[in-house]
């Protein structure tokens, strides 16, 4: 019997569906229960919803191959099987299932570790068609060269004695586990990898992820912990500027940062936001053509961690000249009395002209702006709690 | 379900398994889009052996069942004969009927 495979249910022709994804913009969205897919028209003013895919499944993250423009991963799990990745080469149409999905390598001595979730996704280098890297939970690195198929753990860093001692265990990580995100690759050079670990700091690879080494000077940490322990730090999700591959931002549990290589030193540009709002939340999102803008999506972080949009008033924030200033942008979110936020894979957007954004909440509600922020439309209700937003555009 | 099996301590090791003897085993929902059946035949000395076996016959189902480090995952449980197993090592009889079972909880 050939791997598991998941044929979707829908009411659409399948020809019509096919025919939306490849000619317009597409939102990926990776929720709690499962994954939906919405086809926009030309002028990203009407969705259709294709799903739920894998319901009852957790999805952590979806992401289409813009290499080849037809190949889905998706990084599942339920309640309580084991986790996996299933695939399509269709665009969504049928999955399968990868043959050997992300796992540590297995220790004689009962001391290993084993994946509960594959949480990132990223396709690697436009030069290495197939290849990609995931980041796990517990934190591990992986690497696939065969589409997504068979996976092959970095023991380098999985299994270091220092990358370890910096992971640290599942209680020094975020409610469900930390997690390895937000793996980027140069678009320069394949061999110039970034990561960043929800606990233990961001790293930097120059050699293909041979060796890492970290990169967290600049980043405060929680006060009255040490600022040089790599441990101790906790970036929630870190950009690479499409058109400056040289400048990064990043969200971070303590502050807002940006990094202009080749200096090593992340400057704190969050203190320039508004004091009632402050600088912590989770997702970043940058400007695919101008990299002095760049979007956040601030949270609660005060006392206990309320988690939730401040004083219940959600807004995004852009600034447009690498965070000198920001400038609230809410118009068409609730002005009030709405107590949800955007996780760190939950905001993204497309690179269309006036930029699209889009972000899912954790009430299960889509938003997009089609004028970079200006003004908020909701363009689905009631999904499951969102994990993760990407966009796949039309090639 | 109508279990009625003989209990362990009845086999003999004439009862022991070999290559080519089949066994039933239960399949929980979750995992039915492996096999389609809600009970499955497999080979098996042991249930380590047994769980190679099934994923050979529906491959992916073992990782979602047992990690990377051999142990049972979180709420998936074995029984065999009515009887909770964690040794995956332990020998199987011919007359033996393996559950796999998942325990549901959570929201």
């Amino acid at each position: 019997m050939a791997r598991t495979t998941v044929k979707v249910v829908r009411k659409k022709k399948q020809s019509t569906r096919t025919k939306n994804i490849s000619g317009r913009t597409s939102v990926l969205v990776a929720t709690r229960k499962g994954a939906w897919i919405f086809h926009g028209d030309a002028a990203r003013k009407t969705w259709k919803a294709d799903g739920p895919h894998f319901l009852g499944h957790i999805i952590n993250h979806l992401v289409l191959d813009p290499r080849d423009g037809r190949t889905l991963l998706a990084a599942a799990k339920t309640g309580h099987l084991g986790p996996t990745i299933f695939r399509s080469i269709d665009r969504g149409r049928t999955w399968k299932e990868a043959t050997r999905p992300p796992a540590f390598a297995k220790a004689a001595d009962g001391s290993g570790r084993a994946v509960d979730h594959t949480f990132w996704l990223t396709p690697c280098h436009a030069n290495e068609p197939h290849t990609w890297y995931a980041g796990t939970s517990p934190q591990g690195l992986f690497r696939s060269s065969d589409g997504g198929d068979t996976w092959t753990p970095f023991s380098n860093v999985n299994d270091d004695p220092q990358y370890r001692a910096w992971m640290g265990s599942v209680q020094d990580g975020t409610p469900d586990g930390p997690k390895m995100h937000s793996i980027i690759v140069d678009p320069r050079d394949p061999t110039h990898l970034y990561f960043a670990m929800s606990g233990g700091g961001v790293h930097e690879s120059m050699d293909a992820g041979k060796t890492f080494k970290p990169l967290v000077q600049g980043m405060e940490v929680v006060g009255g912990f040490d600022a040089t322990n790599v441990a101790f730090h906790d970036p929630h999700c870190v950009r690479m500027c499409p058109s400056n591959p040289d400048r990064l931002y990043q969200q971070n549990h303590c502050g807002i940062y940006r990094l202009d290589r080749p200096s090593n030193v992340w400057v704190r540009i969050g203190n320039n936001m508004p004091k009632r709002v402050g600088d912590i939340g989770f997702p970043m999102v940058v400007h695919p053509r101008d990299a002095d803008t760049a979007w956040v999506f601030p949270m609660d972080g005060q006392t206990v961690w309320p988690r939730t949009s401040p004083d219940g008033k959600p807004a995004v924030f852009v600034t447009r000249n690498g965070g000198k200033r920001w400038q609230r942008l809410a118009a068409g979110l609730p002005e009030g009395q709405a107590w949800w936020t955007v996780k760190r894979q939950a905001m993204t957007a497309d690179a269309q002209d006036p930029i699209g954004l889009y972000f899912g909440t954790t009430s299960g509600d889509l938003w997009m702006s089609r004028d970079a922020g200006q003004r908020w439309t909701c363009i689905a209700r009631n999904l499951p709690e969102i994990y993760a937003v990407e966009v796949a555009e039309a090639r | 379900m109508p279990w009625k099996w003989r209990k362990r301590d009845e086999a003999t090791n004439n009862d022991l398994c070999s290559a080519n003897d089949l066994m039933k085993v239960s399949i929980p929902s979750p995992l039915l889009s492996y096999t389609n059946a809600r009970e499955v035949e497999a080979h098996g000395a042991t249930l380590s052996a047994l769980l190679a076996d099934l994923d050979r016959l529906y491959p992916g189902l073992r990782f979602r069942v047992v990690d990377e480090q051999d142990n049972m995952r979180p709420h998936m449980r074995l029984f065999v004969n009515n009887e909770q197993v964690f040794d995956l090592t332990q020998a199987l009889h011919t007359t033996d009927e393996v559950c796999l079972v998942q325990a549901l909880s959570g929201g």
